[in-house]
């Protein structure tokens, strides 16, 4: 398990509640030791070992196969580990039944049962825990005003729009109070528009409930915006755990730089190292590049230096500043997006580098065109090493 | 794409249309109106055996010559409703018993990777590819006091002397049963197949054990099967004749028989054909009842 610490991470002092991650003395409300999970040769979850704190909108990422699926149905209780042990709040579950686990599911295809209301599927799980009628209905009655469903309360699940079912998914779940709400793909079956109003809902949700969420998406985007950390997952294993600003900014390797959005990298040879700085010299050209990395390399090792492509700047005058890599090169395609622009550059030693720009400008003719030459240009700190 | 069908295309589609129904009309609805008249008439020992509907004869200037004597007669001799009763108990008790044998099978097959599924489904549809006669007579011979199983049973030393299996209500149930799950299981494997197993983890997940889980969500979802199959064993086991005759007692008198008796025993066709419109109103009246409730369900 590979941890990336983003530089200000020595700041110890200041670990509070909003970042319980960094306090060692902080208990963790979920606690996974040693997990396994092997169907027949299949190894689909590999010695995992994590901690999700209270409170926290926990996501954990990857492709399609790479276990993430598995771990979630081991914590719902569907799956059985083949090692390890699960901990929720310091009670030992990784043998209970789902139907004794203070762990509630929303799942991908929502299974909202079609013979019964949305009140009756909300009320279910009341129903199960054998409440009195009388707090049932006052119950349901509050779930369905949170998730705006009341005026639904009677129709059948085949009467309900996409949002709808996900809604009654959600209350269904939650009406049990939960320690832990598991989302399975909470936004996948949504259309774009509803995907972010839905977003947004369901951070406010766990913000107004204090549930613990822990979500599974094969969706960075997704994975960025609704999470507090992400753990991205690969062949069973996490590759990187942390802040969506820390994957995004202090990917640990190429796997995860190339996953999350576009990176422009360069393959370089370390030419010398003093501190958290180094300085690298292109493969193939004469550029050499100062950067900071976070694990020492020993000059002449080779390394992957990467630059994001809205860390570049592009101008048609070459820059003056201080501390910046720059180099040449002419416009070979450009797409505009509206508020931005995508460039892809040809440098002059015949490599292409994508550049993003923010369009400050109001202009109806383009600022630059095809052919035109430029030069890119980006801050020292803007670069990362990355290393596998 | 022809957006507006021509007249060619009309004049099929109509004919496509169409030919169920005439079928129905010429297969069923016509040969049930002369079963349905012939139940009006009286008895004779003529050619026709039975009297005449209408008389035609200048006369009387037509008139109508139906009588309810024979619905009378139905009532009066309590041998009719003793084989209507035991028709219907043994029907219901075989609809049941398919159920219990069906439902875990057809639930079976359903959960089962393909392509042993297939295979398991072949052998489900495999009894119809021998003829159904064959299939009783063989449940004779292996039910007959010298029979495979009494055999079995005496070299084991279970029992001492032959067990009576053949001639009894058991024998009746069995041969039923036996003949007619497959066609309990299909509709229910039809149904069992489209269940979404996501919906058990679901109820799992919120806090409903497995029993719990049966009943709330598998018992409900598969209701459109298990009431197809239910009326697809129902309906004929209650019209069966082959089966208790062959393997019934005496006392297994169901109706199948005593019509049969009635036609070609007594040759009293009006009588025989009051039975057997009285049987499709019993067959017909809880079909109807059923369409209503879940047409009211619905709404």
């Amino acid at each position: 398990m590979t941890n990336a610490k983003g530089p200000d991470s020595q700041s110890l002092a200041d670990a509070s509640s909003a970042t319980p991650w960094k306090d060692p003395a902080q208990k963790p409300f979920i606690e996974l030791k040693s997990l396994s999970k092997r169907f027949g040769q299949f190894t689909a979850v590999d010695n995992i070992d994590l901690k999700i704190y209270r409170g926290e909108l926990f996501t954990i990422l990857g492709g399609s196969g790479c276990g993430k699926s598995t771990l979630l149905r081991m914590l719902a209780g569907f799956e059985n580990p083949s090692e390890g042990r699960i901990l929720i709040d310091g009670v030992d579950i990784t043998n209970s039944p789902p139907y004794e686990r203070p762990v509630n599911m929303m799942f991908q295809s929502y299974a909202v049962f079609p013979h019964m209301t949305v009140e009756q599927n909300i009320a279910y799980g009341l129903k199960k825990e054998k409440l009195p009628q009388a707090e049932i209905k006052t119950r349901v009655q509050e779930m369905l005003q949170l998730v705006q469903l009341s005026q639904l309360a009677r129709r059948k699940p085949n009467q309900l729009s996409g949002g709808q079912s996900q809604r009654v998914a959600l209350a269904r779940a939650l009406i049990k109070r939960p320690k832990v709400l598991l989302l399975d793909e909470p936004l996948a079956a949504l259309d774009k528009k509803l995907r972010e109003q839905t977003q947004f809902e369901l951070m406010n949700l766990q913000d107004q409930l204090g549930i613990t969420f822990v979500v599974v998406t094969h969706d960075q985007e997704e994975a960025m915006t609704l999470a507090t950390r992400i753990a991205v997952m690969d062949a069973g294993q996490f590759v990187q755990i942390g802040t969506p600003s820390e994957v995004y900014e202090f990917p640990c390797n190429r796997f995860i730089a190339d996953f999350f959005g576009k990176i422009n990298t360069f393959d370089a040879t370390v030419v010398a190292s003093e501190g958290d700085w180094m300085t690298a010299k292109l493969e193939d050209s004469a550029t050499e590049i100062r950067t900071r990395h976070s694990q020492a390399l020993a000059p002449g090792s080779r390394c992957t230096i990467g630059v994001r492509p809205e860390k570049l700047l592009i101008s048609t005058e070459a820059p003056t500043a201080p501390g910046l890599t720059v180099t040449r090169g002419v416009v070979e395609d450009l797409a505009y997006y509206g508020n931005r622009s995508l460039y892809r550059v040809r440098t002059q030693h015949g490599r292409v580098i994508q550049v993003s720009a923010q369009n400050y400008q109001r202009s109806a003719e383009l600022l630059l065109e095809w052919d035109d030459e430029v030069f890119l240009s980006w801050d020292s700190s803007c670069s990362v090493v990355l290393t596998g | 794409m022809v957006v507006n069908p021509g007249k060619g295309d009309r004049l099929w589609r109509g004919i496509v249309i169409a030919a169920p129904y005439v079928w129905l009309l010429l297969f069923f609805l016509v040969p049930f109106g002369i079963v349905l008249k012939i139940s009006f008439a009286d008895p004779l020992v003529a050619q026709p055996p039975f009297s005449a509907f209408f008389d035609w004869s200048a006369e009387t200037g037509g008139k109508v010559l139906a009588t309810l004597d024979n619905y009378r007669f139905l009532l009066e001799d309590k041998l009719y409703l003793v084989s209507y009763l035991k028709s219907i108990q043994i029907a219901l008790i075989s609809t049941l018993l398919c159920l219990l044998l069906g439902f875990p099978m057809a639930y079976a097959i359903a959960l089962t990777p393909y392509p042993w599924r297939n295979l398991l489904l072949l052998l489900v549809i495999l009894p119809f590819w021998t003829s159904f006669l064959l299939r009783v007579y063989a449940w004779m011979v292996m039910l007959g006091k010298q029979g495979l199983i009494n055999q079995m049973l005496m070299s084991v030393g279970l029992t001492e002397e032959p067990l009576q299996m053949l001639y009894t209500d058991g024998a009746v149930y069995l041969g039923i049963v036996y003949t007619y799950v497959p066609f309990m299981i299909l509709p229910l494997y039809a149904t069992l197949e489209r269940l979404d197993l996501n919906l058990h983890d679901a109820a799992a997940d919120l806090g409903a054990r497995p029993l719990q889980v049966f009943r709330d969500i598998t018992l409900p979802m598969a209701m459109p099967g298990i009431i197809a199959g239910c009326l697809l064993v129902f309906i004929p086991a209650l019209g069966e004749y082959v089966i208790p005759a062959l393997l019934g007692g005496l006392d297994s008198l169901m109706i199948g028989r005593t019509l049969y008796d009635e036609f070609f025993v007594n040759r009293d066709w009006p009588l025989a054909s009051a039975v057997a419109v009285v049987l499709l109103l019993i067959l017909i009246l809880p079909i109807m009842l059923f369409q209503r409730l879940q047409q009211e369900a619905e709404a």
